[in-house]
């Protein structure tokens, strides 16, 4: 196996200051976390703006580079040949065999870029770049210099007690740690959108759970299903995700019965929001998260969406409001929710939707209808919170 | 209490073929064509459910061919005679109200240059047979009808067909997609002039992923599976062991006592019909009682949603289906249930309720105790 281990570049946690190292260990954890679903042991260790990922079995390259590429906080991934002999006349024949083995096809250009972290190191950075290609060209006359644009960029770092040999980087998914920024509340259904809201939400270090809103018999357990995959797809980034979900068809059938039928979808998601946030204030979120997108549907226009904030307390973050559709699929594509979100199982049931739904409420006139509720829904609302299951993801 | 009433989508299998598909797999599971004594006893099995099956028949041995399950037994006999009969012709005829598995091999038919007639049906969901007369020309390499329609029970006049098909063009193949039909009655294609009959295995409380296709010895017919030339080189691959001897065993059993069984079935569907058609609200779709097929019901409720309905019988453990179960993952409305004319209003509010040897009529007493629950509950929410 060439490469034993692998260096974690970070980006924006560098810059934490004095909680740097609660950053770091959340990515040192979250890293362990990810690496127990691939085959085989590993040791992960922080060195000084370092994170490295040794292995200490046999290990899959591929399935650890997917791993990898799921962590939030993970600027580069750079597999490396680590040495830790400090000889120079030995570093320099592991380099002619680091290239002979990484790259098959030699004829290529390439430049040297030495750092010593380490100023013991007898030889300094300038004559080691000198030095060490000199060693490559003897090595293979088919390789040239480049300095300004090499295809293999091959960077050597001195530290303490061994020498790191890279030349490959792999980009990761960049954000920050899950959990470094406290918890929100996803409102999650079976669509597009709202799992890429929650993806991108967690990708700012945010631990996600999430509420879906089930109507037996008029959604169906695969209806259901799907939403549980969606969080373990969502989970995959974002660690463990609880899944509450809530019980709404009592409460759609009384709004159904007392309101006007085209204020349904709004009445129906101001009651959504009014149990996000019960929900949230039990578990310790501190926000909400919605795959809402300015004007997709009746119920996501401005007036729609203000009528629909209007009974939270909480922030409610959106953050697909001002995508296109097209640019919500391409993420949704990019982090393996697509092929899930478009299977043919209904979150909500056509009985439900107006024909003509509103597309200005206005707020005057919803809160009138919802006074037709008073006295019922309260109960309703009550037991569905209080009756919810809670499905622990990922 | 639970009550299963889709044994037309798939059934459960009886204990004497769960035991022989058991035994092939842990004891006589050697390859039926090695040569050694092991592989002569799994090759007993295939011999044994060859009998039985061509028995049922009234056929020889030889015209049974195993198959993966009905769809691999339609697309068999529309694509294995269509290549076999070139230069006879390339004009096929079917109707209306076919199955997936004969609707697509035919429409892939038609890409490779097949004209293929697609006949309608009448309000009872008969074809109409002045129509496949005239429809009938020198050309004509094969016609596909099913005996029994999946979701509403019809029974094609098949015997008719024949002789229509005979009169008209002597070298035409009949071919009948009896997957809902074998099992539940007698069939006899040399007395009834069918060439080639589809059948699975899992529909009479056999397992899945077996079935075969009746082939006239007559019929030339090319194979879709190409290998080790296993079955006289028709459909190579080692045979399903278990799988052919569990639908042996389900043939078996089905046709001991058969007209009981029979029977059985149809005092069974009566019953329901009787029972549903007190429930206000409900047209019933399917021919009545011994008009039809003994274990199909279709039933339509108005102001409800067929979906809706279906999920809330689940909650009660009631299951049945919404359309066919083979077609349901495609919210499109059924072909069938238009073409007998069910009421526009009335096409997303039918069910299909499919009765096997499992049922009770308590279960019956259950599900309709349960529906006149349901029904006034949900007739009040509508989309307006």
């Amino acid at each position: 196996m060439l490469y034993q281990s692998f260096l974690i570049k970070y980006a924006e946690i560098g810059t934490k200051g004095k909680n740097r190292f609660l950053f770091e260990d959340a990515l040192v954890s979250h890293i362990c976390h990810a690496l127990k679903r691939v085959d085989g042991r590993f040791d992960v260790t922080k060195d000084a703006g370092r994170i490295y990922v040794t292995a200490l079995t046999d290990y899959d390259y591929e399935d650890v580079v997917e791993a990898l590429k799921m962590v939030f906080g993970i600027a580069w991934i750079c597999p490396m040949f680590q040495t830790g002999e400090k000889d120079f006349e030995l570093l320099k024949r592991q380099t002619v065999d680091y290239l002979a083995q990484v790259y098959p096809d030699r004829h290529k250009t390439f430049k040297v870029v030495a750092r010593r972290a380490d100023k013991r190191y007898p030889v300094p950075s300038e004559q080691m770049n000198r030095d060490l290609g000199e060693a490559i060209l003897d090595a293979y006359p088919e390789m040239r210099v480049n300095v300004h644009e090499p295809d293999i960029l091959l960077r050597f770092e001195v530290r303490a007690n061994v020498v790191n040999i890279y030349s490959e980087m792999i980009p990761g998914p960049g954000g920050m740690p899950v959990g470094t920024n406290g918890k929100a509340l996803l409102l999650l259904s079976g669509g597009i959108d709202s799992p890429v809201a929650g993806y991108m939400v967690a990708r700012r270090g945010v631990k996600i759970d999430a509420v879906y809103f089930h109507a037996p018999p008029y959604t169906s357990e695969r209806a259901k299903q799907k939403v549980v995959d969606l969080a373990k797809l969502v989970a995959r980034y974002s660690g463990p995700v609880d899944l509450h979900v809530v019980n709404f068809t009592e409460i759609q059938m009384t709004i159904y019965e007392k309101c006007p039928h085209e204020e349904l979808t709004i009445i129906m998601r101001r009651y959504m929001m009014r149990i996000a946030e019960r929900i949230a204030a039990e578990t310790g979120s501190l926000a909400l998260v919605t795959g809402e997108s300015i004007g997709q549907v009746a119920s996501q226009t401005v007036q729609s969406l203000a009528a629909t904030n209007d009974v939270c307390s909480l922030p409610v973050f959106r953050p697909v409001i001002a995508f296109d559709k097209q640019e919500i699929i391409d993420i949704s594509e990019k982090i393996g929710t697509y092929e899930t979100s478009i299977l043919p199982y209904e979150d909500c049931c056509t009985i439900f939707v107006a024909k003509h739904p509103v597309t200005k409420p206005v707020l005057k006139a919803i809160r009138k209808s919802e006074e037709k509720l008073a006295g019922m829904i309260e109960e309703l609302v009550e037991t569905a919170v209080s009756a919810r299951e809670v499905i622990r993801c990922g | 209490m639970q009550a299963y009433f889709d044994n037309s989508a798939t059934t459960k299998v009886f204990d004497s073929v769960r035991d022989i598909v058991v035994k092939t797999m842990t004891e006589d599971y050697a390859n039926p064509s090695a040569r050694h004594l092991k592989g002569m006893q799994a090759e007993a099995y295939i011999k044994e459910a060859r009998a039985v099956i061509a028995k049922s028949l009234k056929v020889q041995e030889k015209e049974i061919l195993f198959t993966s399950g009905g769809s691999e037994s339609n697309n068999m006999a529309l694509i294995g005679t269509a290549m076999a009969n070139r230069r006879a012709g390339n004009h096929i005829i079917s109707s209306n109200i076919e199955h997936p598995s004969v609707y697509n091999p035919l429409g892939f038919l038609e890409e490779q240059g097949c004209e293929v007639t697609y006949l309608p049906v009448d309000r009872a969901g008969h074809i109409d047979l002045t129509q496949l007369e005239e429809s009938i020309r020198p050309d004509t390499i094969l016609v596909s009808v099913m005996y029994v329609n999946n979701e509403v029970g019809t029974v094609e006049p098949v015997e008719e067909i024949s002789r229509i098909i005979r009169k008209k063009n002597p070298n035409t193949l009949f071919h009948v997609d009896a997957i809902q039909a074998y099992g539940k009655y007698e069939i006899r294609p040399k007395r009834q002039g069918i060439d080639l009959l589809s059948v699975s295995a899992h529909k009479l409380h056999g397992p899945k992923g077996v079935g075969f296709l009746y082939i006239d010895s007559r019929v030339k017919i090319k194979p879709l599976i190409y290998g080790g030339g296993q079955q006289s080189g028709l459909r190579s691959g080692t045979e399903n062991v278990p799988g052919v001897a569990g639908m042996g065993a389900a043939v078996k059993e089905m046709f001991t006592d058969h007209t009981a069984k029979i029977d059985r079935l149809y005092e069974l569907k009566e019953y329901a019909e009787t029972k549903l058609s007190q429930l206000p609200g409900v047209t019933l779709n399917n021919p009545p009682g011994r008009e039809g097929a003994p274990q199909i019901i279709s039933a339509s409720f108005e102001g409800v949603k067929s979906e809706v309905l279906l999920h809330a019988l689940e909650e009660k453990g009631i299951y049945v289906s919404s359309g066919s179960a083979c077609s349901s993952n495609h919210p499109g409305i059924s072909g069938t249930l238009k073409g007998v004319g069910v009421r526009q209003d009335l096409l997303d509010s039918t069910l299909r309720f499919s009765f096997g040897l499992f049922n009770t009529k308590e279960e019956i007493d259950y599900a309709v105790q349960e529906l006149e629950n349901l029904l006034p509950v949900l007739r009040r929410f509508r989309r307006k």
